[in-house]
């Protein structure tokens, strides 16, 4: 990550979101539960950040505060150096029609009532193209993303979960984005098309130097696209590097798990992690891992592990990295919240 | 394994949308049957079906789908049952994961009044047992603070909770067959195994058997007994998901597999099925798949391939199957 002149593409700066989630009783308190924790990284133009980690870790957290579907709690989120929570009317507009999203849900983002033709083209639309010229557009767009030509006439509920996923990531395309916000874009597709449309993806990648935020959870998917890895642990980044040297030499216990997972060839059940999962609303002392972390010990109990270097360019977030790496660690299996 | 009755057997299905004269027929010809507690998977192209075979079990098509054929459950005959029965049926006997969740919570209630609803149902139904809590429910399906979650609207869940909140809700009652679309697509590797041990604890403890449509082939080869590959409306390949998995017979299937990402020298390499998906409105006479086979004779131009049985319980449906060269 060298001192270039221009600012990267995005660049989030201790990235906070806390939600409040309301009161048990009508005269309880409501209490906050952070998604999102002192998050920070950077992406550089025409690069893809890979975002990895558990269900409910705060990845599609952080692509929202990027489409400013959600504003932060603190920290900030520049895009080429502007920060997009401070800008005038006119630098949204333009903001809007830089940043398009494909979500992991393809249904609730398509309008049932809209015919695939106006649906891939509606951002051309919604940006002042004239609606005869945008929709003839829709032929291209959706060969783009492998759809028979007269899929342009059917509407949403016609089309399998796969197809409409296509359809987001055509409407996607539409507008010639500078930077895309890939959220499980590929998971609903069979692992034909998935190719086909990852494949596709790095093509226009290349091609028209876009920036892609990617979230997933194929790690094999991951590495394929991404330059850069963060991987995310109950809101929090815990690893953070090259996306070939973090999904083959993690770093992280919880990261090494992933990857040993990834693996895939332990018959179901062989590798289950002990201890329990993190109560949000109570968060356990010390790092957030080391209620199911095989290598937890008073140490991590005691304080949270800052983010450090393991190797240049790739940092974790973990007392006893060294020694997990060097083997040199027992597995002495987790520290509950109890004790 | 199958020895007496089958718990299901489809027979003849047939789901066809759109207008008569140009119809899609999004399920041609299916046969399957599934034994008492048998797990089975179900993969296949994107668009190929396996969904609207589901729903078409369930029956819970659009009123525009046209259905024929059979589909036996326990001894009773679904397509033709009246709908109060099957409304009996749903939820305690025969319950679904629904690929999309978004489509099956209804965003004005939190989770909560949506399970204790779902609970107070199968009570009524007699479902009794394993029922317990909705908290209970929550924690068996692996979600952090599950009273907390209770209270919270589904669109303050992640992607990955709401799937797990739906499997809650269709395992609760522990029923006779639980089908479950793309249940772990939104889930990291660490929670899918455990949605998938699930599975295969229902199965243990109450019998219960499962039908898994995924396009994680590795879900699949882990949890299933047998696996059915689906391409453009109709079943392609169909046996154990040992033998199918380690020599598979059909191109498709081979190539599907074969579109899995490998890593080569520190690259991952992607090899998608070159051609076109077909479109299921304009079907070749013969093996839909053969523009894009490469092992189409001109015969798979012609006419379509019967089944063959190429092993113990293992069919295929492909010209070239019988010679061991396909
Ligand atoms: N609008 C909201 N109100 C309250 N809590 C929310 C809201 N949106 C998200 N959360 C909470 O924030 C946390 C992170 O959710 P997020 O959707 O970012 O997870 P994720 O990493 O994308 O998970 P998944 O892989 O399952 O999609 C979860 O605990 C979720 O319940
Ligand atoms: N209500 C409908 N009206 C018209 N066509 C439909 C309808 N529902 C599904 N289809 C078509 O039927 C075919 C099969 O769809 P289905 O949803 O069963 O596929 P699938 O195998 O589940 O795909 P995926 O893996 O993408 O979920 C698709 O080509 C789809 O476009
Ligand atoms: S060893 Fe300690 S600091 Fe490192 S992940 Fe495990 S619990 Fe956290
Ligand atoms: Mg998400
Ligand atoms: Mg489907």
């Amino acid at each position: 990550m060298s001192a270039d002149a221009a600012p990267p593409m995005v660049e989030a700066i201790g990235l906070t979101k806390t939600f409040a989630i309301p009161a048990a009783t009508l005269f309880g308190r409501a209490r906050p539960v952070a998604a999102a924790v002192d998050v920070s990284f950077r992406i550089p133009r025409g690069r893809t950040f890979g975002l990895v980690g558990e269900s409910g870790s705060g990845k599609s957290t952080v692509a929202k505060l990027l489409l400013k579907l959600e504003a932060p709690s603190a920290g900030r989120l520049l895009v080429e150096g502007q920060d997009i929570f401070a800008q005038t009317p006119a630098e949204e507009l333009a903001y809007r029609r830089k940043v398009q999203a494909v979500f992991q849900d393809p249904y609730g983002a398509l309008s049932p009532r809209m015919r695939a033709d106006r649906i891939v083209t509606e951002p051309l639309r919604a940006h002042g193209m004239d609606r005869r010229e945008a929709e003839a557009r829709a032929p291209e767009l959706l060969r783009l993303v492998g759809l028979p030509p007269d899929s342009a006439r059917k509407y949403p509920h016609e089309f399998s979960g796969g197809q409409r996923q296509r359809l987001a990531i055509a409407r996607a395309l539409s507008v010639d984005p500078a930077l895309l916000v890939l959220d499980e874009p590929v998971s609903a597709l069979d692992v034909s098309v998935r190719a086909q449309v990852l494949t596709l993806l790095r093509e226009m990648q290349q091609r028209l130097d876009l920036t892609y935020l990617f979230i997933g959870h194929d790690l094999a998917v991951v590495r394929y696209l991404s330059d850069t890895v963060g991987v995310m642990y109950f809101g929090r980044l815990v690893e953070l590097g090259p996306a070939r040297r973090v999904l083959r030499r993690p770093a992280h216990p919880y990261t090494r798990r992933l990857v040993a997972l990834a693996a895939g060839d332990a018959p179901l059940g062989a590798v289950r992690l002990q201890g329990e999962l993190p109560n949000p609303l109570a968060p356990p002392s010390g790092c957030l891992f080391r209620t199911r972390c095989p290598y937890a010990d008073a140490t991590c109990a005691a304080r949270l592990p800052e983010m450090r270097l393991a190797e240049p360019d790739h940092l974790v977030a973990c007392h006893h990295h060294e020694a997990v790496a060097a083997g040199a660690k027992a597995e002495t299996g987790p520290m509950l919240q109890e004790a | 394994m199958p020895h007496g009755e089958p718990l299901l057997a489809i027979r003849g299905l047939n789901v066809e949308f759109g207008l008569p004269a140009r119809p899609v027929r999004a399920v041609a010809d299916a046969d399957l049957t599934l034994a008492p507690g048998e797990i089975l998977g179900i993969a296949g192209e994107s668009g190929s079906g396996k969904t609207t075979l589901c729903a078409a079990v369930m029956r819970t098509l659009p009123r525009t789908a046209r259905v024929s054929g059979r589909v036996e459950f326990a001894g009773k005959e679904l397509l033709s049952l009246p709908e109060r029965e099957m409304a009996r049926l749903r939820g305690r006997d025969l319950a679904m994961v629904l690929q999309n969740p978004m489509t099956s919570l209804d965003p004005l209630y939190t989770i909560g009044n949506q399970l204790e609803e779902v609970l107070r149902e199968r009570r009524r139904g007699g479902g009794a047992g394993r029922l317990g809590s909705a908290v209970e429910v929550l924690r068996r399906v692996h979600l952090t603070a599950p009273e907390l979650r209770l209270r919270q609207y589904p669109h303050q869940l992640s992607g990955g909770m709401r799937q797990r909140v739906l499997v809650g809700m269709a395992t609760a009652a522990a029923p006779r067959l639980l089908i479950a679309d793309e249940p772990t697509t939104a889930l990291d590797a660490s929670i899918q195994d455990e949605i998938l041990i699930l599975f295969r604890e229902l199965r243990e403890s109450a019998g219960t058997a499962v039908v898994i449509v995924t396009h994680d082939l590795s879900a699949i080869r882990r949890l299933s007994d047998r696996v059915v590959i689906m391409y453009a409306g109709r079943i392609v390949e169909e046996g154990p998901t040992v033998e199918v998995f380690r020599a598979p017979r059909h191109p498709y299937t081979q190539a599907l597999l074969a579109s899995l990402p490998r890593i080569e020298e520190e690259e991952v390499v992607l090899q998608p099925i070159p051609g076109q998906v077909p479109d299921l409105a304009r079907l070749p006479p013969g093996c839909a798949f053969a523009a894009r086979c490469p092992a189409a004779i001109p015969l798979c131009r012609e006419e379509r391939p019967r089944e063959r049985t190429v092993g113990e319980r293992h069919r295929v449906f492909c010209w070239r199957a019988g010679e061991g060269a396909a």
